[in-house]
């Protein structure tokens, strides 16, 4: 008769490998499952949308040049982070980022609500040179950005893999409508896969979002700067907090 | 040798002698273990635990905040109740300062030294966080970026009203490139920029005054924003010309005549954010970001401690 033992478990490789990765995720399954079923977690609130396809290339570019390795975007619950940053990040606020930014190790200021805090012509000068704009700063400068141009060919498998996961880009007219319902037309258009070429275009000849386009400063060529700057000028900016009480989402958690 | 005999063994043994000893855990760790087993159950009854039904377990400790409706909550021990209190707590003790300021004229703001300080400290903070990006970190400005908020040269005012305004609404500076003229050639332009400089004693070629100022006052336009006397207006942010503080045309920076009449005829010749040129010159609006009572702050600040005010 077979006996299960340690012995068993010990003389089998593959059984032990399957229950040592158990057993080491078991902390982990713990603390992130339950969070699916809690209501709350992402708290209801009104603004949040996806990234229109501009701002996206300009997270890809954010990812692909590592800007995460010293800047955060976690704004936490703490007194001085409120006083320099605002209001603290919720979870609704990045549920549509893949991967999100979340962090606690900053070299730079966390860059959670950066967006609109300083005009365009800053962001294009401080990326090329930081040390022009905040004297102390030990930013690397990224001058690069405005003379490559940006790279849109694949920006449709992009939103379409998005939308796998789970962001409400919309393939289908039925998509499209339920996004106009739930963002406005006017971000609605945005989110369409069909037309993310054309939106591309459109949102760096005239903006959105209350900034105006044109970001990287020349109106004739669209580069990395144009993305990148359009992604930093929607950071934090969904969420309009003026019109919650300051206590909203405090019993959220 | 003598431990061979007290403990046991695993059992296994290989290649016929090798075996391995089975010793127990130290007590002093066991008993570690079990202690922090113990924390564990004290620590679910405090704070937020265990999920149940979708909601989760809140713990017995409590946090009491008002909110800005000045309704007192008693809520679970949470970060954000938390945070709510720990406001609270600073904003008491500051409230006396800020009720003070929002109650006082900034003149006798001016004249009250416990209000002076207030304003230096708490001001320096704010225009650290939140001014000091552009207009660096003394208020001295940056050429073809951010005006210089020390000195007595303001674009849109420098009374207290003027630079509160600026601070709430921000501002966007305009001028269209080439003026109103949109043939304006090479030559004019560059006429223009030697007009310009000999307004404030630039270097400049004395021979292509005349026909800059006969532009300046004609076909160009300048005079409309610029005034007749180029003396600006603060109303519309448009510059005095006949200084010699810059903030677009680096000519302090430009060393030679050629060099300064090329960077003024550059402006002259792309505007700023005219429509077809670069957005530039722009001050983002605070009223969002700061309460009234930091935007009043910081307003004492630049006009009385960096001291540019009128």
């Amino acid at each position: 008769m077979f006996k299960f033992t340690h012995d068993t478990i010990e003389r089998n490789v593959g059984l032990m490998i399957v229950l040592m990765m158990l057993a080491i995720s078991i902390g982990g399954m713990v603390e992130i499952i339950p969070l699916f079923f809690i209501k709350g977690t992402v708290e209801p609130v009104k603004g949040v949308r996806p990234y229109t396809p501009l701002e996206q290339l300009g997270r890809d570019i954010y990812v692909k040049d590592g800007c995460y390795l010293c800047h955060s975007q976690m704004i936490r619950p703490f007194r001085d982070e409120e006083l320099r940053y605002g209001h603290y990040s919720l979870a609704a606020e990045s549920q549509y980022d893949h991967p999100f930014q979340w962090g606690s190790k900053r070299t730079g200021p966390d860059l959670a609500r950066v967006g609109k805090k300083y005009s365009n012509e800053w962001q294009v000068q401080h990326l090329i040179a930081p040390r022009s704009m905040v004297p102390e700063s030990v930013m690397p400068n990224f001058p690069w950005l405005l003379t490559t141009p940006l790279d849109y060919s694949d920006i449709k498998d992009k939103m379409r893999a998005l939308r796998d996961v789970g962001v409400p880009y919309s393939a289908t007219k039925a998509e499209y409508e339920r996004n106009v319902k739930k963002f406005g037309p006017k971000v609605a258009e945005m989110l369409k896969i069909s037309d993310a070429e054309k939106n591309i275009i459109w949102q760096v000849k005239h903006g959105f979002n209350g900034v105006p386009g044109d970001y990287d400063g020349n109106p004739n060529n669209i580069t990395e700067m144009d993305a990148l700057v359009a992604y930093l000028q929607v950071l934090g900016t969904m969420v309009n907090f003026n019109k919650y009480d300051n206590d909203q989402f405090v019993q959220y958690r | 040798m003598s431990q061979e005999n007290e403990v046991e063994t695993t059992g296994h043994v290989w290649d016929g002698d090798l075996q391995e000893y089975n010793n127990p855990l130290p007590r002093w760790w066991i008993w570690g273990f079990y202690a922090s087993v113990a924390f564990a159950i004290v620590y679910w009854f405090i704070y937020p635990s265990w999920p149940v039904a979708g909601h989760f377990l809140t713990g017995f400790d409590t946090v009491t905040y008002v909110n800005n409706k000045g309704e007192k909550k008693t809520v679970h021990w949470n970060s954000r109740a938390e945070l709510m209190a720990n406001m609270n707590q600073y904003a008491a003790k500051q409230k006396p300062y800020f009720d003070k300021i929002a109650a006082t004229p900034f003149k006798k703001i001016k004249a009250d030294p416990g209000l002076n300080d207030f304003i230096a400290s708490s001001g320096r903070t704010l225009f650290a966080d939140n001014c000091a990006a552009c207009h660096q970190a003394g208020g001295q400005g940056k050429i073809g970026f951010a005006p210089n908020l020390t000195d007595d040269d303001w674009l849109h005012g420098g009374t207290y009203k003027a630079i509160q305004q600026s601070i709430v609404n921000g501002r966007e500076g305009v001028m269209p490139a080439k003026g109103l003229d949109p043939n304006m050639t090479d030559k004019q332009a560059t006429a223009l920029a030697n007009y310009v400089l000999s307004l404030s004693g630039e270097p400049h070629d004395a021979t292509l005054v005349a026909q800059g100022s006969a532009l300046f006052h004609g076909a160009a336009g300048c005079f409309s924003c610029h005034g007749a006397n180029a003396k600006g207006n603060q109303l519309i942010g448009s510059a005095n010309l006949t200084d010699k503080i810059w903030l677009w045309a680096s000519s302090p920076g430009a060393q030679t005549k050629a060099a300064k009449v090329e960077a003024v005829k550059q402006v002259i010749l792309t505007g700023i954010n005219d429509p077809n040129s670069i957005h530039k010159g722009v001050m983002p609006a605070w009223k969002g970001r700061l309460s009234g009572e930091q935007i009043k702050v910081l307003t004492a600040y630049v006009h009385d401690t960096l001291g540019g005010g009128e």
